[in-house]
Parts: C-alpha cells; sequence; structure tokens
C-alpha cells in the first residue's frame, strides 16, 4: 500500500543566508510549507553569564556584539539601564550625540537587513551599493570612535569621546551619499517584478498574532499597529526631533521592506536635526599652557609642580583624543564616583590619578544602589530591554536582555504556514535576525 | 629531485603550475556566524574588493569548495556541525581561522564557546582581530596563496594541555619571569 | 490610579510586597494566585496588558555577598506592557529551591512559550502545562543550568574536542 508523508527539510545552521546561525526543520508537502519547527542556540556566547563576572564599565564590549550590526543601540540601552539605577543625569551635548549615533547604527542595519535580502532574491547589485553605503557610514563611526563594527563608544554617565571638528561635513556629505545610494536601491527594487511579486502576500502576520506573540519594531508596525519605544516613552532627546514612525497596513514581507526603507530617511532626517541642534561644546577657557605628552606630564607632577600644569594640555594616544579638559563638561556627567576624570587629570595630579584607580581597580568601581531597573529602547529590531538586577557590588548580579528578535522568530512558523517553500527566503530575510541578539 | 634530473624540474614545475592556479581560483565556504560575517561581507564587496585576488566567488556548498573560512564564534552545540561540513570538504583544503573567537576563544572564556577551532579541526591560517579590519583579512588571504602555492596543509590539532600546536604570538604566554626578562632585553 | 494600586486593590491578600524603584512598578505575588492575577491583568479593560514583553528569573544565591537573605532562592519575572494605555508592570513570583515549579502563562500569551523554554534550559525552574518544555539555547547533552550561581562560568561540557 502507498503511503503519503511529509518531508522534513532540514535548513541546517550554516546555510547560505548570510543572516547568522540558525536551524530550520521544513514539514513540507510538496512545496508547500505545512509546519516549521526552529532550533536556535548556536550562538549562545552567554552574554549573561559573563555580565556578571565583570564590573559594569566592563560590559560594554559584551553589549556590542549583541545586535552587532548596530552596536550603539545596545551600548546607549545598556548605559541608559545602569544610569537609571545609579540615578543620574547625563548632559545634554552627551544625549545628542547618543541619539545622532545610534541613529547611525540603525541605518547601518536596515542597509545589512535590505541588502541581504535582495541579494537572497537575486538582486546582487542592490546589496553591493547598500555595503557601499554601509562603508560610508562606518568611516564616519570611526572618525569618532575608533573602530568599525564594535565601538563600545559609549560610557555610563556619557560617551567616550566628543565630536571632532571635521564631523559635521563629513557627515553631510556622508549623508548625501547614502541617500542616493537608497534612490538607487528603489529604482532597481521596488517596482522590479521579481522582487514584488516573490514579497507581496508571502509571510503574512496579522496584528492580533504579533501581538499576542509579544512582536515589536518594523515587524509589528508593518501589520499596523504604531508602537515605537522613541514616540511612546520618550528617552534622550527624541521628544526635541521630528520624525515620522512609517506604519504598514498588510503585513507581508512587501510592507516590511517599505517600512525599513522609510525608516532609513527618517533616521537621516534625525541625524541632520542632531547636528542642527547640538548644544556648542563646553565653554572653557582655552588651555593656554604648553601641549606636553603624558609621560611628560607625570613627570612633572611626580616632581609637584601641579599648578603649574593646570593650564598644559596633554598630548594623548590618537585612541583617547576627545576625553580631555576641553570637551569634558559636554560629554561626561558631574558624577566623580561614577565618570572616570579628564585626562589631564588623570596624568597631572594625584586626585585625578585616584579616583581614576577607584574606578577601574577590581573590588571598586562603579557600586550602584541595591534594586532593579528595566529600560527599553528602540533598537532597529524592535524593543531592546535591559533588566539590571544590583547587589550593591561592583558586579551586575544579574543582567537580561530582552532581545527584539526572540519573539520575531517564535512567530515565524505561523507566517510561513501555507507559504511555499522559496518563500522562505524573503520571509526569512525580511525577520532580520541577529543570531548574536537571538542566542545571546 | 634535482633541477638536472629532467623529471624532477617536470613534475615540480607542474606543481608550481598547480599551485599557481589553485592560490589565484580560490572557492570559499564562509562558514559565517556572527559579528565577523559583517567584517567579511565588507571585504567582499566594493571596499576592499576580495575578488581581484580571484577569492570572491564563495560556494555554499562544502563539496565544492577548497577553503573553509570559519568566521565568527564556534559554541560547542556549533562544532559538531562544523566537524562535519570540514569532513565534506574534498582534498586539497585549507582553513582560515577568522577573528579571534575562532583562533583562540577570543574574551568568551565560558561553558558555551570553544577555544579555538584548531582543538577541532586543523587551521593553516590565523586572522586575529575582533573583528579583524578588511586590511588584516586581505593579508591573511595573500600569506593564504603563499601557502597554496607552496602545497602545504596543516594537519595537526591543537592540544590545550600540551599548548603545542598553535603559533606563539597566540598563546597568551604572559609570565612575571617572562616580563622581566623581555624588559631586560630592552635595556 | 496606577497599574500597581489597582493590582492591590484586587488582590490584597496574594501580595507578599510591592515596592516602584526608580519609577518601575513591581509587585511580588504568591505562587498560588499567578494565573488569576495574569487572567485580570489581560482581561480587564483598565489594565488591558496586551503585551507580555520579558519572562526571565533570577537566582539570589548568596546574594549580596550573603548580607541579604531571601525565603526563596529564585525570582520569576515578568514584564507587562500594555500599548493601549502605555503603561507596564513588572510581577514577580518566589520560586523554591527544593521544589520549582510554577503555572504556565504560555496559554493566555503565546510570547511566553519559547520565554519559559529558556528559563528551564538556564535556571530548572518547570513550568505546569507547558506543552513543549525542552532545552532552547543549549544542547540536549548538557547537564545542569547555565545561569545558576552555582555552576561556574567556565565549566565546559564539549561535545566534541578537548575540555580544556
Amino acid at each position: 500500500m502507498t503511503q503519503t508523508r511529509n518531508m522534513l527539510l532540514n535548513v541546517g545552521p550554516s546555510h547560505p543566508a548570510m543572516h547568522g546561525v540558525i536551524r530550520m526543520i521544513l514539514e513540507l508537502d510538496g512545496e508547500k510549507i505545512k509546519d516549521v519547527d526552529i532550533e536556535m542556540g548556536y550562538l549562545h556566547r552567554a552574554f549573561e553569564k559573563m555580565c556578571e563576572t565583570v564590573m559594569y564599565a566592563q560590559c560594554f564590549p559584551y553589549t556590542d556584539r549583541l545586535n552587532y550590526v548596530s552596536p550603539l543601540i545596545n551600548n546607549v540601552g545598556f548605559a541608559m539601564t545602569v544610569e537609571k539605577l545609579l540615578g543620574i543625569e547625563v548632559p545634554t551635548r552627551a544625549q545628542y550625540i547618543r541619539v545622532l549615533m545610534s541613529e547611525i547604527s540603525r541605518v547601518t542595519d536596515h542597509l545589512t537587513c535590505v541588502g541581504a535580502s535582495a541579494m537572497e532574491l537575486g538582486a546582487m547589485s542592490v546589496f553591493l551599493y547598500m555595503i557601499k553605503a554601509r562603508e560610508y557610514l562606518w568611516e564616519l563611526v570611526e572618525e569618532i570612535t575608533g573602530a568599525r563594527l564594535t565601538i563600545s563608544y559609549v560610557r555610563i554617565g556619557g560617551v567616550k569621546a566628543d565630536l571632532t571638528p571635521t564631523f559635521d561635513e563629513n557627515a553631510f556629505d556622508k549623508i548625501a551619499e547614502v541617500r542616493k545610494v537608497l534612490i538607487e536601491a528603489d529604482e532597481l527594487l521596488t517596482r522590479n517584478r521579481i522582487f514584488f511579486d516573490r514579497m507581496k502576500n508571502t509571510g503574512k502576520l496579522t496584528a492580533q498574532q504579533a501581538i499576542d506573540y509579544g512582536v515589536t519594531g518594523p515587524f509589528l508596525r508593518c501589520t499596523g499597529v504604531n508602537y515605537d519605544v522613541r514616540k511612546a516613552n520618550p528617552y534622550l532627546v527624541y521628544d526635541k526631533l521630528d520624525f515620522e514612525v512609517p506604519v504598514g497596513s498588510t503585513g507581508d514581507n512587501l510592507d516590511r521592506y517599505f517600512v525599513r526603507m522609510a525608516e532609513m530617511e527618517q533616521s537621516l532626517r534625525i541625524i541632520e536635526q542632531c547636528l542642527a541642534q547640538i548644544p556648542d561644546g563646553p565653554v572653557v577657557a582655552e588651555l593656554t599652557g604648553e601641549v606636553m605628552t603624558a609621560a611628560d606630564m607625570v613627570d612633572h607632577a611626580k616632581m609637584g609642580e601641579t599648578e603649574a600644569l593646570v593650564e598644559d594640555e596633554v598630548l594623548l594616544d590618537p585612541t583617547l583624543q576627545g576625553s580631555t579638559k576641553k570637551y569634558y563638561e559636554g560629554i561626561s556627567a558631574d558624577k566623580k564616583s561614577v565618570v572616570l576624570p579628564a585626562k589631564e587629570n588623570t596624568y597631572g595630579n594625584i586626585e585625578g590619578l585616584m579616583n581614576h584607580f577607584k574606578l577601574v581597580m577590581y573590588g571598586h568601581g562603579i557600586k550602584p544602589p541595591v534594586g532593579e531597573v528595566y529600560t527599553a529602547v528602540e533598537g532597529a529590531n524592535g524593543e531592546l530591554g535591559f533588566y539590571i538586577v544590583s547587589d550593591g557590588r561592583d558586579n551586575p548580579w544579574r543582567v537580561r536582555v530582552h532581545p527584539p528578535c526572540f519573539p520575531i522568530m517564535a512567530v515565524l512558523p505561523i507566517c510561513l504556514k501555507g507559504d511555499l517553500m522559496a518563500d522562505l527566503v524573503p520571509t526569512f530575510g525580511s525577520v532580520n535576525m541577529i543570531a548574536g541578539e537571538l542566542d545571546r | 629531485m634535482s633541477l638536472t634530473s629532467p623529471t624532477g624540474f617536470l613534475t615540480s614545475s607542474v606543481k608550481d603550475a598547480l599551485g599557481w592556479a589553485r592560490k589565484f581560483s580560490i572557492f570559499q565556504y564562509p562558514f559565517v556566524t556572527a559579528c565577523c560575517g559583517m567584517e567579511y561581507m565588507a571585504t567582499n564587496c566594493s571596499h576592499y574588493d576580495q575578488d581581484r585576488f580571484g577569492a570572491g566567488f564563495p560556494r555554499f556548498s562544502p563539496r565544492q569548495s577548497d577553503v573553509l573560512f570559519v568566521v565568527g564564534t564556534i559554541s560547542h552545540k556549533m562544532a559538531p556541525v562544523l566537524k562535519t561540513v570540514f569532513d565534506q570538504m574534498c582534498e586539497p583544503k585549507w582553513v582560515v581561522a577568522f577573528g579571534v573567537c575562532t583562533c583562540t576563544g577570543g574574551f568568551y572564556d565560558n561553558y558555551s564557546t570553544v577555544q579555538g577551532i584548531d582543538t577541532i579541526i586543523p587551521v593553516d591560517i590565523y586572522i586575529p582581530g575582533c573583528p579583524p579590519r578588511p586590511e588584516n583579512v586581505l593579508d591573511g588571504l595573500i600569506k593564504l596563496q603563499d601557502k597554496i602555492q607552496k602545497g602545504e596543509q596543516s594537519r595537526t590539532l591543537y592540544d590545550p594541555r600540551t599548548k603545542i600546536g598553535r603559533p606563539e604570538e597566540l598563546q597568551s604566554g604572559y609570565t612575571i619571569e617572562g616580563h622581566i626578562k623581555h624588559i631586560e632585553t630592552l635595556s | 490610579m496606577t497599574p500597581l494600586e489597582r493590582v492591590q486593590q484586587q488582590f490584597a491578600n496574594g501580595i507578599i510586597e510591592t515596592h516602584a524603584f526608580r519609577g518601575d512598578e513591581t509587585v511580588l505575588i504568591r505562587p498560588a494566585c499567578l494565573r488569576s492575577v495574569a487572567n485580570f491583568l489581560k482581561d480587564s479593560p483598565e489594565l488591558d496588558f496586551n503585551f507580555l514583553m520579558d519572562l526571565t528569573a533570577v537566582d539570589y544565591l548568596f546574594f549580596a555577598g550573603g548580607r541579604v537573605q531571601k525565603e526563596h532562592r529564585f525570582e520569576l519575572v515578568v514584564h507587562f506592557y500594555s500599548s493601549t494605555h502605555n503603561h507596564r508592570l513588572r510581577l514577580k513570583v518566589p520560586v523554591d529551591e527544593k521544589n520549582p515549579e510554577v503555572d504556565t502563562l504560555s496559554d493566555i500569551w503565546s510570547s511566553a512559550n519559547w520565554y519559559e523554554r529558556e528559563v528551564w534550559d538556564m535556571f530548572g525552574i518547570k513550568f505546569k502545562g507547558h506543552p513543549n518544555l525542552k532545552r532552547i539555547l543549549m544542547y540536549e547533552e548538557f547537564q545542569g543550568h547555565a545561569l545558576r550561581k552555582d555552576y561556574p562560568f567556565d565549566k565546559r561540557q564539549p561535545l566534541i574536542g578537548p575540555a580544556n
């Protein structure tokens, strides 16, 4: 007697879709997908356990590598949570810098997502153009933070270094280039017959299902629910900026593509407004003394000439520039127990050195009060939440990340039921699953 | 095999020609897992083109590729998959450990990360960096091309107890005595 | 009235303690009334918590170096959000060490399904009535529960390769 059974197809952990490692076992009836079983955890790097073993300021490199295409948003989220726990305020200029860099990260994330999913559908040139645009933005990020991808730029109480003097004009040039690329990609994709047919009516999701599964971000907004953390609970300076939140209507892949493209344009608008509105750097009297290297300053300080050093400026390693006295008040909160002192003080007098030591030695450092907080920021995929429990010592007791793509992967089987097997590729591409965030 | 013996000259120049052909037509299998994948994509695309080295077209099947680029952290859950993919490749094959997580485990010294993939599969080129800049990647690619030209392949795994099998620069050999000796050599 | 006051009004005898540290309203309830509180949070129109944002657990073994002793070892922490009223609430449930079992919330909010699997994987807390309680982040052969405080952070259990 012949029997018909459904076929199990394993889309294995290592697969050409370059979004990350995940295993999907599809149950197929011919070409139709009947069910999907998702197995994750292939990139579990124990973020939460590692954070418990290090100090608060040392957690930043680990947070970079959570959602590695938009690393600044993770940094900002963690810093905001610890600042809420400590109850300190960050100066306005640092808030503008954080918003600016977050929006650059958001644009790089959406560029990677749309580019990679376009490549998987066969549009190779769009991928190359979007990666070119991403390189421009990474050059901008590298100018300020020193690194392209894993930047660890934000500190608790502010940011690490101020913007460079040439940043404004570079940023406007690069934004113009990115806009050109977005227009090119739009021309290549939006009215393209193949792209349109493959993305329309595939991977559909209703608003009710999305809310039931706790989905947030572009995946939720494409179904018609208007929830964006930047508008609902405005944080940093988002309430002073004028931007729109694009909301879709049908909940299929094409709407997600449109939502992401529109969000990129809105992020570029936010960056321009930030550069226009940012308050000027701190009004500190220009240091009129000589410029000396850090080693010389230490030698002079050891000889006891600390009053003579007040006017002098220190010549730093390029990775430390931007954190001297000239920029200090604009980028760091006014709390000595949390923020590292300005570099002239660290090298020039013993109080600054002691302050620095007390913040970096094991057993000392930032010690928040006993308690627990939860803060949410708008990540590129949705609500990125950090829940930190502190026991009063220098290591966090528990750091929990609410990853935005976790509920999205949970709802993926529902999106895929009834679709053809080839629709797996655009749907999975539009999820923008970042394995570093999903598995932590 | 000397230059004067006719058979020696012929086989060695055939070997050279084969090495030349292989090194300029690298078919990679990008085993991409984590953040280094972003720098891998950047190296592959227009700014830092990999295609000018002949390595621009990844083959997404281990049966058809000859260089396995392991890009990104390998966890213990993923390790058997990596070994399977490596075993499926045909000879000659080379392995590039891209990123410090694959070289030594990076700063993920925890219960779920493999402390260097050379404990599981033999590695030819180590490209450290977190993530390595595209210039580093291209430097590693050129070194790989030298290795392919000579036809050398690595066949040894790293044994963490005896610390044999991994280059000196990747071993954290910091001891107080070694540091003191190093300072003495400077003066 | 705030969500915390409404819950206090409704379940006065099920609540162990409440606080609003830094503005986050939190309520610690008895495990027995978890399902009735959850149904109330979802169904009552003035609360209308339609998003179960996050479900996780915290291990309080040797908290603050032993200076603070809690009666229970684990605490299940659930974060709720309402998109209609734009308010949040944190619900905490104490879980015993000897019998770590709680009721499941996966039939009320489907997002709880995978979160509870992760809590089982990382902490070993069982959920009564969960349809598919398997490990999600670690592999099945892994012994122990990784985020517990008595599991050392560098104890590796490799499937292949040396256990350095």
